[in-house]
């Protein structure tokens, strides 16, 4: 075995893209930097795996919208091969046999809209205005440390007053929608503008990815903006797939550190980290070694980070409980298949390329709160809402020529059923109903698999790390954003010990493949250190 | 097999998205250059052959374009009238049968959403033609009113004829009436049995009329059109000429001279009718209408917004999208249109200018134009005057009835 030095200046614990954009940030910062994995694989949930031969699947995140490009820049992560190509199209199945597709071209878009109705395809740039105005708002706060309200710190008071600025720039109209956006649920939001139930439902669903709520859950609306804030900038590529899988991010990011000059250790499970004199003396891993530093950055979950990794000892009492009540439960799982040729969707053609995009089969938005009312009574959805891609008709690195991998995000899905463990026959019968929801469309679909891996959220947890498998560590409700994410009074990348940090999706600004978590910690802990952080740039302005 | 067929049809959508109006036949037949642009999802010639001599069509001979990607909106009940004094900021009830006005709506803020031309057709019958879509707010205005609205875009096309032989083609082709036609009139008649719609209307400040007939006469007319025309000088043209009769004209586009508030994205971009220059049209006496709190409660407010202006411009070189400044240092606004005007032989501009109450800055203002010349910016400070619009004033726009020529 390769001997490593046990001393750093930074132990970052999982290799998540937060923590490995942390950890890059830090060691270019010239600190020594040091990354503990448990897994064999890097990367944590932005990873390509060959589960199959010839065929690469990205098993857990499947898109990438949101992955800040000033990171990407800053870091040189297109220089160690990561390219984010676009994406076109996407469509609806619906009951009665048509469908409804969705285009990057903006006149095709609107004529498929038409197609249900001319109303709502006319309501659709008012829509979209509307959208944008929102997230014009909050993206700008997406690389910014958010404010302590209760300090009297210059700098707390400072970013205060930029947003109160900024909610000042508002007109009475405009902060009265940005309240309403802020706290209705999507289906109320759509209602305002939309008649036709295909074409709602179709919007509906970025309000409920990843969320442990229905479309008609008052707060929906928000996690709609958030998978928008990409969209923002409008620049080329702001929503697509990495080349390479989801993997090809962990992999550039790797890349980067190691050029730079980081340690990173793989099938490194972290038991403890260990703490002495209230202060963090480094960590010590599951086969016993201890790795030293005064500077501990959990990647891993607020829960996992402070009810399995810390000692409640050293936790004021307070924190413990609300790390307890943090909401960060899991909704949805993962049927990854590796396909012998592409399906066929009899109803579209084959030159269509809406299927290049995501498919759903999902028509109404009360189906889709019917699925969610089947995760409260605490089993998967019988009908559930499938978030389907098939990334291999656009990247051709991904699967050998006419073999594909098709990757379904399946909500809802819950993390016990009827309140116990999942077993291996509910695990199958999970993957059974998602497989004939996709078959329903698409004669003789079970034909064509060569390899199925179905994930629920025990796997997502076990494997990758997220507690409950919620895929946004923690979710994005009010209640848990800005200066309460994840906890008020710890929002700012510290915890209650000196020397550990947080840098993963619990943190603001949330989930999503972003990088922005990971970068704002290390703003603040070379902050701590007194050491200077000109090599990370700030957000690019939104003109 | 009926579901292929459907395939098909919807296939059409991805594989061509661009609409074709009835006459792109018409002008593709014609067209030289290759230069189509998208007007409202239809594809429409930016220059048929040659931008200039289509230029002078319009105000030497006379001049066809294609309207049909206007959005026409048929507006037919017993309350017509008052539906669209709720939308619109003119008084509609004052507005005669067989007349056209041009005229303004408004969101719930005063501000602009779009301007276009009301066509009265009978008492309780009105077609709306706007650069942008509106159905959602019409239908969410209409509400309560007896009245239906038909959005007849993809139903029915239009044809601009404009330039002084106009009326003489019109002649030609059997318009009895065109010679009483006054501007801003309509009536109903037939063309070779095709039945049409016909206005002394015109985007060019010119003699000049407005068809509107339906989609499946359409080849059948503009063939009998053009070849009326053959002896007057009847020339196709593209969006590029006459954008250049229109800002000589001194007419203002939606989303080009001013944002749509449907579309403003950017605090302050939303413009009232005052901005516009277009106070004037606004009847605050007619009772309740679409924005009509917001514009009178903006009358009292103070502060300084930008207003349109129309600018006349030292020197030769046009001044698209240059930055204006006061006393040659500070920013105060931005040219929206701009051309070298062929009429006036000077460089002519529409812009949008925050100059407050100050008199005296609108005599201190200047233009930075970067005029390219083979790979080299030069770069210009010219002094600019305002002027009232429009810039170019025909008398026959108006002559009634119209020369014989």
């Amino acid at each position: 075995m390769q001997s490593v030095e046990k001393n750093f200046d930074v132990i970052v614990i999982g290799s998540g893209h937060n923590g490995l954009v942390n950890a890059c940030y830090l060691q270019k910062a010239g600190l020594n930097v040091l990354v503990l994995e448990k897994n064999d694989w890097i990367g944590g949930a932005a990873v390509s795996r060959e589960l199959h031969p010839g065929i690469l699947y990205s098993n857990c995140s499947y898109v990438c919208s949101l992955f800040r490009p000033e990171i990407m820049r800053d870091l040189e992560l297109p220089k160690h091969g990561l390219q984010i190509v676009a994406i076109e199209g996407g469509t609806v199945f619906t009951r009665d046999g048509d469908y409804l597709a969705s285009f990057r071209n903006y006149h095709a878009k609107k004529r498929e809209l038409e197609r249900f109705s001319v109303k709502d395809s006319e309501a659709y740039s008012r829509y979209s205005r509307d959208i944008l105005k929102q997230c014009r708002f909050i993206q700008p706060l997406l690389m910014r440390t958010a404010p302590d309200p209760a300090s009297f710190k210059f700098r707390d008071l400072s970013e205060m007053l930029y947003l109160l600025r900024k909610v000042n720039d508002l007109t009475a109209s405009e902060l009265a929608d940005t309240v309403r956006f802020w706290t209705m649920s999507i289906s109320d939001f759509l209602d305002e503008y939309f008649e036709n139930d295909v074409i709602k439902a179709s919007l509906a669903v970025s309000g409920i990815i990843g969320t442990a709520l229905g479309p008609m859950s008052p707060g929906t609306a928000y996690v709609l903006l958030h998978h928008y804030m990409g969209e923002v900038d409008g620049s080329i590529g702001a929503w697509g797939y990495a080349r390479g899988g989801m993997g090809a991010i962990s992999k550039a990011l790797t890349s980067s550190f190691r050029a730079m000059g980081g340690t990173l250790l793989n099938n490194s499970e972290v038991e403890k980290v260990d703490i002495r004199g209230a202060r963090v003396k480094g960590v010590i891993l599951k086969n016993g070694d201890e790795y030293l530093a005064q500077n501990v950055v959990s990647n891993a979950d607020v829960k996992r980070t402070f009810l399995k990794l810390t000692d409640p000892e050293h936790l004021p009492p307070n924190f413990v409980k609300k790390v307890n009540n943090f909401k960060i439960r899991g909704s949805s799982g993962k049927v990854n298949i590796a396909l012998d040729s592409m399906p066929n969707f009899p109803v579209i053609s084959d030159n269509n390329p809406c299927l290049k995009g995501d498919i759903h089969f999902t028509d109404s938005i009360e189906r889709m709160e019917r699925a969610y009312d089947d995760w409260k009574m605490g089993t998967w959805s019988r009908d559930p809402f499938l978030d389907m891609m098939i990334p291999t008709l656009t990247d051709p690195t991904m699967a050998p020529p006419g073999k594909h991998f098709m990757s379904c995000f399946v909500q809802y899905c819950p993390p016990k059923v009827g309140g116990q463990n999942w077993t291996k026959e509910n695990k199958e019968a999970f993957g059974e109903t998602v497989i004939q929801q996709i078959a329903d469309y698409s004669p003789g679909f079970k034909d064509k698999i060569l390899h199925m891996e179905v994930r629920t959220p025990k796997e997502l947890e076990e494997e990758v790390g997220l507690t409950e498998g919620n895929i946004f560590q923690g979710e994005l409700t009010f209640d848990q954003l800005l200066f309460n994410r994840p906890i008020p009074g710890y929002a700012q990348y510290r915890s209650p010990i000196k020397g550990l940090y947080m840098c993963g999706s619990s943190t603001h600004p949330g989930g999503g493949v972003m990088g922005a978590p990971g970068r704002n910690a290390a703003v603040e802990i070379l902050k701590d250190l007194n050491m200077p952080d000109s090599d990370i740039r700030d957000a690019y302005e939104v003109l | 097999m009926i579901q292929s067929n459907g395939k098909n049809d919807r296939d059409i959508i991805f594989g061509k998205p661009l609409f074709r109006s009835p006459f792109y036949d018409f002008f593709a037949a014609q067209e030289t250059e290759g230069n189509w642009y998208n007007w409202n999802g239809y594809k429409s010639p930016t220059i048929v052959s040659d931008q200039e001599l289509e230029y002078f069509s319009i105000r030497s001979t006379c001049s066809v374009f294609d309207i049909t990607p206007l959005n026409k909106y048929r507006i037919v009940g017993s309350q017509a009238v008052e539906f669209l004094n709720k939308l619109t900021v003119r008084d509609v009830a004052k507005q005669n049968v067989a007349t056209v006005k041009y005229t303004l709506w408004c969101d719930q803020d005063g501000f602009v959403i779009d301007d276009g031309t009301l066509f009265r057709i009978s008492d309780n019958d009105f077609r709306l033609c706007s650069q942008e879509k509106h159905l959602p707010w019409l239908i969410d205005t209409s509400h309560g009113f007896d009245v239906e609205i038909i959005d007849e875009s993809k139903h029915v096309c239009g044809i601009s004829l404009q330039g002084p032989t106009s009326a003489s083609i019109l002649r030609l082709l059997g318009v009895n009436g065109i010679d009483n036609l006054k501007p801003f009139h309509l009536f109903q008649t037939k063309i070779s049995n095709i039945p049409i719609m016909i206005s002394r209307t015109g985007f060019t400040g010119d003699l000049g009329y407005e068809i509107f007939l339906k989609n499946n006469v359409a080849n059948k007319f503009i063939e009998r059109v053009w070849n009326a025309g053959t002896n007057h000088g009847i020339t196709a043209i593209g969006y590029n000429a006459l954008n250049m009769a229109r800002i000589e004209a001194g007419f203002i586009v939606a989303n080009i001279d001013f944002i749509s508030s449907d579309h403003a994205i950017r605090p302050n971009r939303c413009r009232r009718p005052d901005d516009l220059g277009l106070g004037w049209i606004v009847d605050l006496n007619k009772g309740f209408f679409n924005g009509r709190r917001a514009i009178i409660n903006s009358k009292l407010e103070d502060s300084e917004v930008f207003k349109i202006y129309a600018l006349e411009i030292d020197g030769k070189e046009p001044a698209e999208g240059s930055i204006i400044y006061y006393n040659k240092k500070d920013e105060v606004g931005t040219v929206t249109s701009a051309i070298w005007s062929p009429m006036t032989k000077k460089s002519i501009a529409l812009a949008q200018l925050k100059l407050g109450s100050s008199k005296s800055k609108k005599d201190n203002l200047w233009v930075e134009i970067y005029s390219l010349k083979e790979l080299q910016y030069h770069k210009l400070m010219k002094k600019v005057s305002i002027v009232k619009p429009p810039f170019v004033n025909l008398s026959r726009r108006s002559a009634c009835p119209p020369a014989k020529c």
